[in-house]
This record gives C-alpha cells, sequence and structure tokens, in this order.
C-alpha cells in the first residue's frame, strides 16, 4: 500500500456495550465506503468494546463520522476521529518485556511506569488486566518496550520498587533470519 | 560475490518445499558465498535460508554470532541439507525475517535441539543446538519447508510464558 504525499490516515476510536458483529459492520461500511484501514487494536476494557484503527477515505468522503452513523446508532457507539499524522511501516522494534503482577492496589501503574520512565523506557505496547476474584483482585499489566539506557537501568529502577508486587524483566532478543 | 536480492513475502518461491542439496560442487559455493554475504548485509540477520534470495535447495546459514548480547553459539554455520533429529522443551521468542520487513511476532521454538546436516564439502555434521542458536536454525529450517514464522504466530500474550517451561 502507498501513501500519498499529505498522508491521509485518521485514527477513528470507537466505544460502546460489547456484542458479536461490530467490526464486521464498521469494516463492512468503510469498505463499502472505498476506505483502507491499516494497524488497529481491539479490546475489551470492563466488558467494554473498544477499538482503534487507523482509517484512510478517498478523497470523495469528508465526513467519516457521518458516514458510520447508522452503525453508530445500531451498535450505541462513541465516535471519535483524530486527524493525526500516523503512518504504515514505523514499528519499532522491543527489546525489553516487563511483566508486573500483585495483588490490586491504587498507584501500581504510576509507581512502575514513573520509575522505568526515569531509568529511560519507551513504552511501545502496554496491556494490563485486574483479576482474581471480587474479594482478592490481582494486578497483572504486561509492558514491551525499548530500553533506552539500556536494561541494567531498568532492572535497578524494577529493585527498587515496593515489594508487594512481583516484576519481572526480560531482554527481547528478536531472531531475524 | 555479490549481494542477492531478498525474495518479499508474498512470493510462491517462501512457500515451497526445497530440493536436497545432490551436488557439493563449485556451483554451490558460489551460491553459499553470495548467501553468507547477503546475510551479512540484511539488517540485523543471524541467519538466512537458500529460498530467500530464490534457489529453491535445502541450504541455510545460522549465525548465533552476531546476536546483540553473547550467546552459546557454533560459530557461523553453513547448513547443507539440514535436518533436525530431536527437540526438547519449548519457548516462546521474537522473531523476525528478512523477506517480512517492519513486522516481529511471538513464536514457540523448542528450547534444545539436536541437528545434523553437511558443510560445503558434503561433510557430516551435528550440532546441540539451545536457545537463541537453536531457534535460529528452526527458523531456517522451516524456510527450507515453506513455513514462515507467520505460520506459527501466538498471542502477544504468550509473553507471559516465554521464561523456560520446566
Amino acid at each position: 500500500m502507498t501513501e500519498n504525499a499529505n498522508n491521509g490516515w485518521k485514527l477513528l476510536t470507537l466505544v460502546g456495550p460489547d456484542r458479536a458483529g461490530i467490526v464486521a459492520e464498521v469494516s463492512r461500511v468503510l469498505f463499502g465506503a472505498g476506505a483502507a484501514l491499516g494497524e488497529a487494536s481491539m479490546m475489551r476494557l470492563g466488558g467494554v468494546f473498544t477499538i482503534m484503527l487507523m482509517v484512510r477515505m478517498p478523497e470523495s468522503v469528508v465526513d467519516l463520522k457521518g458516514l458510520l452513523e447508522s452503525v453508530r446508532n445500531e451498535f450505541k457507539l462513541r465516535v471519535h476521529v483524530d486527524e493525526v499524522s500516523a503512518g504504515l511501516h514505523r514499528h519499532v522494534d522491543p527489546d525489553v518485556q516487563i511483566t508486573v503482577h500483585g495483588a490490586d492496589r491504587a498507584g501500581i501503574v504510576s509507581e512502575v511506569t514513573g520509575a522505568l520512565a526515569l531509568a529511560g523506557l519507551n513504552i511501545l505496547n502496554l496491556r494490563s488486566d485486574v483479576a482474581g476474584s471480587r474479594e482478592k483482585p490481582i494486578y497483572i499489566m504486561t509492558i514491551e518496550g525499548v530500553a533506552q539506557q539500556g536494561i541494567e537501568a531498568l532492572e535497578q529502577a524494577v529493585s527498587r520498587l515496593s515489594p508487594d508486587m512481583r516484576v519481572t524483566l526480560s531482554p527481547i532478543d528478536i531472531v531475524r533470519g | 560475490m555479490a549481494v542477492r536480492d531478498i525474495v518479499l513475502y508474498p512470493d510462491d518461491r517462501l512457500k515451497t518445499v526445497c530440493d536436497p542439496v545432490e551436488t557439493f560442487d563449485a556451483e554451490l559455493r558460489d551460491f553459499v558465498r553470495d548467501l553468507l554475504e547477503t546475510c551479512e548485509t540484511g539488517p540485523g540477520a543471524v541467519g538466512i535460508a537458500a529460498p530467500q534470495v530464490g534457489l529453491l535447495k535445502r541450504v541455510c546459514i545460522v549465525d548465533a554470532t552476531k546476536a546483540r548480547r553473547p550467546v552459546p553459539n557454533h560459530g557461523r554455520r553453513v547448513l547443507v541439507n539440514p535436518e533436525i533429529t530431536a527437540w526438547e522443551g519449548f519457548a516462546v521468542g521474537r522473531e523476525g525475517c528478512l523477506s517480512i520487513p517492519d513486522y516481529t511476532g511471538n513464536v514457540i521454538r523448542a528450547e534444545k535441539i539436536r541437528l545434523k546436516a553437511f558443510d560445503l564439502e558434503g561433510k557430516p555434521l551435528e550440532f546441540e543446538m539451545e536457545g537463541y542458536e537453536a531457534r535460529i536454525a528452526q527458523h531456517e529450517l522451516d524456510h527450507l519447508d515453506g513455513v514462515l514464522f507467520l505460520d506459527r504466530l501466538v498471542s502477544r500474550s504468550a509473553d507471559l510464558f516465554r521464561r523456560k517451561v520446566r
């Protein structure tokens, strides 16, 4: 897929009650209007459907939100469109992976990401969940990123984190062949 | 000597089961010289297989000396008609491919393998490989069977289990 000079990618965010068929219907409408889809990430967060996707419309379509009006109504979605300078072929390879788990409490993300950012971590992917039972909720987070000041700096930062969390840091060594 | 063009996905040559090498001659040696040079110039490459430059023969290079951090290895190895004869354990790890730019993904591979092959003169070789080097070998041998790491992708959440399973 080639990109035109002024890029043209929009970032579309949809949020709403989860049910089967949302992605199929949204992509059907977009494809029907001549849109191209780029990278996308869909997730259920707290039981709610969420998706963010790169969309590039043909010049004939100026109103992406308007195009999605019927889908929005049918699925009770919130629709948000950002004009951003997104583009394809911009993947960055992560070189470190961090997993965090412990009894859920307020402040875990702030403490962990704060310490890691100071030690040079650029986060590329982050996924976190609260799981376990209602009485004993546990917090689980996986992060992939680039250790801009080396992995040792991150290891030192991790060693100073509160002891109630288990934090595992492992290098990602890509086999490219 | 020449750097050859990399065959990029999608291409039927990357889906083809390659033929064994029958004769260990000057033509093979010339080809391997090119393959080595192509591997050297591939960004971040730690291995390459013949079909990635369009030759559908069972030849590949495994070079764990190029790992970013030092790992146990058997040096830069040219493997002709390689064959894995034993597998042990498994681990999730990240792979990319010269034929598939701008993408990496998680793949489950055996942690240790025993591998038989021939060198450029037709002399039999046998190695026990582990970890990173074993992963390279499995990635390259897959190429000789027309299999790409894309065919073996596992979910990113499998990251949680990338440590060795004991």
